[in-house]
């Protein structure tokens, strides 16, 4: 048996008319007809039937507004003690667990200035600045190449800037690891409750297998209060609106010298360093 | 045909192992889920109609997650008004205090094993005074 041309043509003809009478047919002849029916519904009028009227969401009204959140570390003031009071606030309050060896997860953490600024390397720099240790956590760089990587968007930017995680969407890869210049992530190579000291209950773990980094603590600025650790520094950070030309942020970056890791990489990071 | 004995002996063992968890449950129904709900002095009405948490809980979670997470929306107004923090632990397990007597008696029951609680943390019930 074999399709003659004949009979071919006859059926795409067929076909073809058919197709024209379907919706883009309809579209095509009377335009805007189905616009009403096509519009997309709401996730609550997609998650609710019709009978049970409309739920809202909205952001908290208490909120902190920022259009490009930014955090500058004051070196003088910042003690060792200072230091180590706000990396325990921040360890605690997100069940961040100290894992011995390799596989530890950090979010927030201190390091030699060589290690810090390795571009900078100066043999007769400062004394007090070279051996002083640094504050590090992510940069919550304006061009992030952990989001460009990410397959998942996993890792996103916010309107604000703040680069986020969204722990239900990563699958592991470990891609932002590789892009993030900084190693400010972490891989969970395995199951990290164990390894908390003593759990923080309003706020969840992690599980095996998700890569997790600071997030500008935007729990708290979704409620209208400022990061833990700028909280527990003792003035030493300082959480602000870079946009904003009035900010403390702005003023101390105007007044002293300040600092950024790895400019010349192009991720232009939003920790400054006042040195 | 050789060994017809011993094969279809196999057979009947084989069968009658396969099919155990069959006719060993036959007539015994498992028990209907119970979960247990808030005392009214918590709460009597959830974010959304009792028939419509019951099968779509998970949709509502996972809008919600996304709306806290990716927008950064956080209060939920229900569609009789009221307002509530999107927060699995503390605004749906503040009610559902006891994970045990409510999300684990149908989970269990329909053998679905939900990863919510490898990361979100389940309070200790509270103490009954
Ligand atoms: S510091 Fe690393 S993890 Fe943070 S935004 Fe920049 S590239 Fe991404
Ligand atoms: S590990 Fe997770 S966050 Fe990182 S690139 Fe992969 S999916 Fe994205
Ligand atoms: S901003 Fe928040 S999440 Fe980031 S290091 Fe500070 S306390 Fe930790």
């Amino acid at each position: 048996m074999g399709v003659d041309r004949r009979k071919f043509l006859k059926l795409a003809g067929v076909s073809a008319a058919l197709g024209l009478g379907g919706a883009t047919g309809f579209q095509l002849l009377r335009p805007g007809a189905l616009d009403a029916a096509e519009r997309m519904p709401t996730p609550y009028q997609m998650v609710f039937p019709k009978e049970q009227g409309n739920a809202e969401v909205s952001p908290n009204p208490k909120r902190l507004k920022g259009r490009r959140w930014g955090m500058v570390i004051d070196m003088r003031k910042l003690t060792p003690a200072k230091a180590r009071a706000a990396i325990e606030a921040c360890d605690y309050y997100h069940n961040v667990p100290q894992i011995p060896g390799k596989q530890n997860i950090k979010w927030i953490w201190t390091a030699p200035y060589v290690n810090v600024f390795p571009e900078t390397e100066n043999p007769w720099a400062d004394p007090e600045i070279k051996n002083a240790q640094f504050i590090v956590m992510c940069n919550h760089c304006n061009n992030p190449p952990c989001v460009r990587v990410c397959p998942t968007k996993a890792t996103f930017q916010r309107e604000d800037g703040i680069v986020m995680m969204d722990m239900h969407r990563c699958i592991g890869c470990r891609f932002c690891m590789a892009g993030c210049p900084y190693g400010s992530r972490s891989f969970n190579f395995r199951d990290p409750r164990p390894f908390i000291k003593k759990e923080y209950l309003d706020y969840p773990t992690r599980t095996r297998g998700v890569v997790e980094k600071c997030t500008f603590c935007s729990e708290r600025l979704a409620v209208g209060k400022l990061p833990y650790c700028s909280e527990a520094s003792g003035g030493a950070m300082v959480f602000g609106d870079v946009d904003d030309a009035g900010s403390e942020l702005r003023q101390l970056l105007r007044k002293r010298y300040s600092i950024r890791r790895k400019p010349n990489l192009g991720t232009d990071p939003q920790v400054y360093y006042l040195v | 045909m050789y060994d017809s004995g011993k094969i279809i002996t196999g057979l009947v063992i084989f069968l009658a192992i396969f099919t155990y968890p069959l006719w060993s449950n036959m007539g015994k129904a498992a028990p209907v889920p119970k979960p247990e709900l808030p005392p009214k002095s918590v709460a009597t009405q959830c974010v959304a109609d009792t028939n419509y948490m019951r099968t779509s809980h998970m949709t509502l979670l996972n809008v919600w997650r996304d709306d806290v997470v990716r927008m950064g929306d956080r209060v939920y107004v229900s569609p009789n008004g009221k307002a509530y923090n999107m927060s699995l632990t503390n605004t749906c397990l503040e009610c559902h205090s006891d994970k045990v007597k409510f999300c684990d008696q149908c989970h269990n029951y329909l053998a679905v094993a939900p990863f919510c609680w490898d990361c979100h943390q389940v309070p200790k019930p509270k103490e009954k005074k």
